[in-house]
């Protein structure tokens, strides 16, 4: 590759001596650069990456963060650095950026830029870098990046790169019209073993190939990439059933409590999720502003935060409101529905009703591969938190002296007050710490759903479905019926749709609990009774 | 404790009542405008920011002298996102505050449910939302777009620039995207697409788990052909619809998401750095750089005292059809509906983007259509528009009920006309 360049700049050197070529190829794609027309660009980027230039890659940076400038009247190019203004062409420092403006970017310049960039990474120091510009260049499908792969894969190192690069090179050699029949049957192998989308997408353009035996190859490759991505499709299936289902249990579990073992019926249980969604926000915005380097640490922090508040406002209701009506569910239900209703109005006055920002900790972002896999690192994180949390609450809820009065309280208050337990205390601090781990669930839904005065309502019927689904009073079956509706959900959405296939749950629910009305996990013995 | 509610709300209500009668009294001289938009429930979302524009017009326009040598009063009413009060208020608004003309609505549905009341009472209703079409009443006039105005440019340019062969058409399951849907479905296959080529799905309102349907996206993408999605999923839904596209690597340059219901406001609430490139086709970006604009932004920030606020498409048809509205009550000389409604037609005014909408028989206004990809600081770089302005179209040319409707208000006298058959009613 250095061999090649050196040759290119070389011809370059030899073009600019000769006065009679009055501008070299660099020149030229760089005067194509500094247009307004999207076609020019798009030839200038292709015609750049060719001339070896060794600014080049610089310059394609700075045009795909949208620094680079271009003035219209002499076609002059300049890169912005922060303040600074430099020459594009020559990197000497420019006085002023009168008459400057922005080289403009779309879709089609930014997948120029990606494959110019990918063949000048490809020999790039990072392993990474070049794992990035292999993809690119294997996405571009350009048979002119050739030489430069060629030259890759024999510096290249690492296995699994090569294989990339291999990869990459198959798609621009099938790209490549006049390719001999043998070439094209190695690139098909290659596809077959990638294995993936891509790799069939490629395979599919060859039904039309020239030679029987390359149709063929493809023909098999594709049937064999389609048993394998089926299988892919279901364990895809199951894992985004767990994840839903994980979310379903975050947004359950603190109703598991309230609900479940204290049978209140809370309304307003979804606006706790919200408030510790707005309790995020605000950590963020505090990150935000005094400590941006710190921004990873915002979600640990919010979370005993959101609990507290959440936690706090829920005594507050419980000792305002619904002591009053123990007893009278009717009466529980609308004064916490009109709860519901105060605080999205409050929340709505104080923050405003548009959505607000809650950004994703660099280790939430993205996603990474497993065996074709393709699993978010969010959603996997909300999967091990809500399993955490759900082991959390049966540990306070089993092992400690609180949880031991809770559920003495719950079984048999009269006995429990009998003992010396102060009911009413209990009463505030177990709803306190059911509207608590609401609010823990809005740190999470925080990552993946609005953050808006409204978030709470999505939430509140799958969680009352989650909960007498799966049995109330009964923390297990709490979590066996929000993992179950989540992957029946996921089984049924690719054949039924997002809508049918929640109906169908809907009804499926109603059959089962009219058959077994305590739920999946009933309580049995004398709980039952009281 | 019911009874104390009852009779708090019942007192509550008698206080409001009587502030409003207060209200009235004072203000004798003055032209009552009508703003019935969403302040709590879930369309408060968008619609709280439309009541704020409107305020800030009436504001303008006082300061300006009023008009017909009188004060602009706006009422404001809060139907909160329910249909049916969507109605109840309306009729408050004409038959008791005696409003000359309201400007509101944003879901179809809402417009839909007050329908009636603006025939009944005989009032004038401006309607600034993108909408699907296949309607036209005398009582109303729409200055948001029509998929003409919208959908079409927008498929027309993946088509031309991104060369885009395969389709998902991907939408909230309610009126709009159904119709729109339909519309883009016929469109497309006018176009050559073949029917294996197009997806489409439905998705409930405020969905907000979108990791199948974003992998089954990736997947129908993988087919050889350059794909895209036109999305017509509704508000609150989106913001979780773009995390997943970011979350699995769905790049703009490989599919891009072009949006017909995703501005400023829907984008203020994520980080759009994985979404740089994805589209929306809309009639007005804040970022279109004319005086007009310019003007009409710093005027919004120094109402809203927030400098952060972002304008949007729908505040843009507010301002167009407030003004509209304005220069057709000067021209009767009276806020009288049926002279003002006799007036609007053919009535111009200059918009935000450096064009002059007019205001057609059918009542749908002419508009510009401007393709935006998004940038990383959540505005659109315009990447595309049309020359000239294109006029809405009540009745889409695309759909066998409505091809031979053409609505007029002016020479037909007709919402509906049956260019076949000859007669005002419909297919």
């Amino acid at each position: 590759m250095r061999r090649w360049l050196a040759l290119l700049l070389a011809l370059c050197c030899a073009a600019l001596a000769v006065p009679a070529a009055a501008q070299s190829p660099a020149d030229a794609a760089y005067g194509r650069l500094a247009s307004d027309s999207y076609g020019d660009i798009e030839a200038g980027i292709a015609a750049l990456a060719t001339t070896g230039d060794p600014r080049a890659g610089a310059v394609l940076r700075a045009l795909a963060d949208g620094r680079l400038l271009y003035r219209a009247d002499d076609r002059a190019l300049a890169i912005r650095d922060g303040a600074a203004l430099a020459d594009a062409r020559t990197g000497a420092a420019l006085a002023s950026a009168d008459g400057f403006k922005p080289v403009r970017v779309n879709n089609r310049v930014r997948r120029a830029i990606d494959a110019a960039t990918g063949t000048l990474n490809l020999v790039a120091p990072d392993p990474a870098t070049r794992r990035a510009a292999a993809e690119a260049v294997f996405k571009a499908r350009d048979a002119a990046a050739l030489p430069a792969l060629d030259a890759a894969i024999a510096r290249e190192t690492d296995a699994g790169l090569r294989r990339t690069l291999q990869e990459a090179r198959a798609a621009a050699l099938l790209a490549r019209p006049g390719t001999p029949e043998i070439d094209r049957l190695g690139a098909v192998d290659a596809l077959r073993e990638r294995g993936d989308g891509d790799a069939m997408a490629l395979l599919r353009g060859l039904a039309a190939d020239p030679a029987q035996s390359v149709r063929d190859a493809a023909a098999r490759a594709i049937a064999g990439i389609e048993t394998r991505l089926a299988i892919v499709a279901n364990v895809q299936n199951a894992w985004y059933g767990i994840s839903l289902g994980s979310v379903l249990l975050l947004a359950a579990i603190g109703l598991a409590i309230t609900f479940g073992v204290m049978g209140i019926i809370n309304m307003a249980h979804g606006e706790m999720v919200m408030l510790g969604a707005y309790t995020t926000f605000l950590v963020q915005e505090g990150f935000r502003r005094s400590a941006p380097d710190l921004f990873d640490w915002s979600l640990p922090i919010a979370i005993p935060l959101a609990f507290l508040a959440a936690g706090a406002v829920g005594v507050l209701i419980e000792r305002l409101v619904i002591r009053h009506l123990y007893g009278r569910p009717l009466e529980t239900l609308l004064a916490t529905w009109g709860i519901s209703l105060i605080l999205q109005q409050a929340v709505r006055s104080v923050f405003g009703p548009t959505n607000r920002e809650v950004g994703a900790p660099s280790y939430m972002s993205g996603a990474f591969d497993l065996f074709g896999l393709s699993i978010t690192w969010g959603r996997l994180w909300i999967v091990v938190f809500a399993m955490a949390v759900f082991v959390g609450l049966n540990l306070i809820l089993k092992a400690t002296s609180f949880g031991l009065k809770t559920r003495a309280v719950t079984q048999n208050r009269r006995m429990a007050a009998a003992m010396g337990i102060r009911t009413p205390w209990v009463d505030a601090m177990t709803f306190g710490l059911g509207s608590g781990i609401a609010g823990i669930a809005g740190v999470a839904l925080s990552q993946i759903d609005n953050v808006s005065p409204n978030l709470g309502q999505g939430y509140i019927i799958d969680s009352f479905l989650v909960v007498v689904f799966g049995g109330v009073g009964n923390l297990w079956g709490t979590l066996v019926a929000a993992l179950s509706l989540g992957v029946a959900n996921k089984f049924l959405e690719p054949y039924a749709g997002a809508v049918l296939g929640k109906i169908l749950l809907l009804v499926f629910i109603i059959l089962f609990i009219q058959k077994r009305p305590r739920g999946l996990f009933a309580l049995k013995g004398r709980a039952v009774e009281s | 404790m019911t009874m104390s509610w009852k009779t708090w709300l019942a007192r509550a209500a008698v206080a409001g009542g009587m502030a409003l009668a207060a209200g009235a009294a004072t203000a004798q001289e003055t032209i009552k405008v009508g703003i019935l938009h969403s302040l709590s429930g879930t369309m408060a979302i968008s619609e709280t920011t439309l009541k704020d524009a409107m305020l800030m017009l009436i504001e303008e326009q006082n300061r300006k002298g009023g008009l017909l040598g009188k004060k602009l009063e706006a009422v404001v009413v809060d139907p909160a996102s329910n249909w049916p009060l969507f109605a109840e208020k309306a009729r408050e608004l004409i038959a008791k505050d005696k409003v000359t003309a309201v400007f509101g609505c944003w879901t179809s549905v809402s417009r839909k449910s007050v329908l009636p009341v603006f025939k009944e009472l005989n009032s004038v209703l401006f309607y600034p939302v993108q909408y699907e079409g296949e309607e036209s009443e005398r009582n109303v006039f729409y200055t948001g777009a029509a998929p003409n105005q919208q959908a079409i440019p927008a498929v027309d340019y993946l088509m031309k620039e991104e060369k885009v062969e395969r389709w998902v058409l991907e939408g909230t399951d309610y009126v709009y995207p159904r119709t729109t849907n339909k519309i883009l479905e016929a469109y497309l296959k006018s176009k050559g697409v073949k029917a294996e080529d197009i997806s489409i799905n439905y998705t409930p309102f405020g969905q907000s788990d979108w990791q199948s349907r974003v992998s089954s996206i990736k997947s129908f993408g993988s087919a050889g052909k350059k794909t895209a999605v036109v999305s017509t999923v509704n508000g609150d839904a989106n913001v979780p619809f773009y995390k997943e596209l970011a979350n699995q690597g769905v790049k703009a340059t490989d599919i891009p998401v072009v949006a017909f219901s995703v501005g400023e406001e829907e984008l203020a609430g994520i980080d759009t750095k994985p979404l740089v490139g994805h589209l929306a086709a809309w009639n007005y970006f804040m970022s279109i750089d004319t005086p007009a604009n310019k003007d009409f932004i710093a005027k919004w920030h120094a109402f809203t005292k927030n400098p952060k606020r972002v304008t949007n498409d729908p505040m843009e048809a507010h301002y167009i059809g407030f003004n509209m509205w304005v220069k057709a009550v000067e021209k009767a000389g009276t806020t009288d509906p049926d002279k003002v409604i006799d007036a609007l037609p053919g009535t111009k005014q200059a918009n935000l983007t450096g064009g002059t909408s007019e205001m057609l028989p059918n009542h749908h206004i002419t508009k510009p259509v401007f393709i935006g990809e998004i940038k990383d600081n959540g505005q659109f770089d315009v990447v595309w528009k049309t020359e000239g302005l294109i006029p809405g179209e009540a009745w889409s040319k695309q759909l066998d009920g409505s091809k031979d409707l053409e609505a007029d208000w002016v020479k037909l006298k007709c919402g509906n006309y049956n260019t076949k058959t000859g007669k005002c009613g419909g297919a």
